[in-house]
């Protein structure tokens, strides 16, 4: 790992006023640090965000939960208040990585990143998030730009994630077994006037598929999903599934992710 | 260079450190606790799992910077006055183990784990350990010796 200059930050400000061209906000370390190590990234100053006290708590009001960016994936998985408001996001949590990357890979983190095969970025979008800024307040739909990029200037911190409860919701994900990052990932909320089914792993970006959607607005049901062929020219394709399995494994998680759903 | 003060294995320690010092090498260079392992460099074979205020960390992914203030345990700091710790001792009793590169870092999740569930089913111990990689024992008895644990940490 390349020489930097470690920073605490005490306060959002002074983390935005320590930030520049060449720094990095540091939250659990769990992608910043391999990339690191791995010499994909290098930077002149790492900024320590995770103990600021702005971006700790789980927050949950009558129509939304609120978490803070620095609150650890394994803190969402066992949040009573989460558990009981939104069950899938819990559990979304709960199977990021493993316990030892869920001790210390936070919300933050995970979404400023943006990895097209991240869990939390499909349940921002399914669940009409807000996305709390040092000087702003971003809808999910604009926040997540492409492939590792997103709508947040350089010394931008999240500060936390405001969540829509909806009435029922659930998140399948069919892993990768090695690394356990998603394949494909479904988030399916539904609400009074709609239902959302938000994809990841699939392409480039976290997106919508409004093929899915549709069908379920006309019938919520599983099975109304049974003749759905999704168009595989626009999903990713590696060693680990080709376009095709990918476009069919979407519209499996999402019969799952309706059966799941509560 | 940081100054970080913390707590290894009950010992306090206060040390100077270059800024992009891992954890783990912290651990193994800076106080010669080799029995922390490294297997990997992408955070994915937890031969290096310590706990960090009491919970299950890798030790590669973390700065030692970041570690100031914290209370660490490694493997060396298991035993008490000569007597293994119990995960330790069912590790031994089931034969969970064979080269032994793994076992640091498995005994340090498994006894998170059982912290975390008191009670685990075979799939709760296999998803609890998903971030242990082992190249020797094909896992069955290392399940077995964290059940051998169980009602004991
Ligand atoms: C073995 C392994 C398996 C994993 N499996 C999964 C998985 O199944 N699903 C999944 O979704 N993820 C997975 N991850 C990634 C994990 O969730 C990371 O914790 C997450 O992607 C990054 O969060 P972090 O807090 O560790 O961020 P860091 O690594 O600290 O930072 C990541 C990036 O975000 C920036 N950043 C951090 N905090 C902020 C902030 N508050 N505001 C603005 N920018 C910020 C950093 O500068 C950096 O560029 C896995 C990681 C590992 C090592
Ligand atoms: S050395 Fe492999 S996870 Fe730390
Ligand atoms: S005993 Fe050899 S790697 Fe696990």
């Amino acid at each position: 790992m390349k020489q930097f200059n470690f920073h605490e930050a005490k306060s959002v400000k002074e983390a935005v006023k320590a930030a520049s061209k060449n720094s990095a906000f540091l939250s659990g370390g769990q992608t910043l640090i391999p990339s690191m190590k791995l010499r994909l990234s290098s930077f002149s100053d790492v900024i320590n965000v995770k103990n600021i006290k702005d971006l700790q708590g789980i927050k949950v009001s009558g129509k939304s939960v609120k978490i803070g960016a620095a609150t650890k994936h394994a803190e969402v998985a066992s949040s009573k208040d989460v558990k009981k408001a939104i069950p899938a996001l819990a559990a979304l949590a709960g199977g990021i990585g493993d316990m030892q990357v869920r001790n210390k890979g936070t919300l933050g983190g995970s979404i400023a990143n943006n990895d097209p095969s991240a869990c939390y970025p499909s349940a921002c979008i399914a669940l009409n998030a807000v996305i709390h800024t040092s000087n702003r307040k971003i809808d999910a739909e604009k926040f997540f730009k492409g492939m590792f990029e997103t709508a947040l200037k350089k010394d931008e911190l999240v500060t936390a994630v405001e969540f829509t409860i909806p009435e029922k919701s659930a998140y399948i994900k069919i892993p990768n077994p090695a690394s356990r990052y998603a394949l494909v990932g479904v988030f399916l909320a539904k609400y009074k006037k709609e239902t959302i089914c938000a994809v990841t792993g699939a392409q480039p970006v976290v997106f919508r598929s409004k093929e899915i959607e549709k069908a379920l607005n006309n019938n919520f049901d599983p099975n109304s999903l049974n003749d759905l062929n999704l168009k595989s020219n626009e999903m990713n394709a590696d060693i680990h599934a080709s376009a095709e399995y990918r476009a069919s494994l979407v519209v499996t998680a999402a019969q799952k992710a309706v059966i799941n759903c509560k | 260079m940081a100054k970080i003060a913390l707590k290894v294995n009950g010992n306090k320690i206060e040390k100077e450190v270059a800024d992009n010092t891992l954890l783990v090498s912290f651990i193994r260079e800076n106080l010669n606790l080799t029995g922390t392992h490294v297997g990997c460099d992408t955070s994915q074979c937890g031969s290096c799992v310590v706990h960090v205020d009491g919970k299950s960390v890798k030790s590669c992914t973390m700065l030692a910077a970041d570690a100031n203030g914290a209370d660490i345990t490694t493997i060396e700091g298991l035993e008490k006055g000569g007597k293994l710790h119990p995960v330790q001792e069912s590790f031994k009793k089931h034969h969970g183990l064979q080269c032994g590169y793994c076992t640091p870092g498995m005994v340090m999740s498994s006894i998170d784990l059982l912290k975390t569930h008191k009670n685990p089913s075979d799939e709760e111990i296999r998803k609890g350990l998903e971030g242990n990689i082992c190249r020797c024992t094909g896992y069955q008895n290392i399940v077995a010796s964290v059940k051998g644990a169980i009602g004991k940490v």
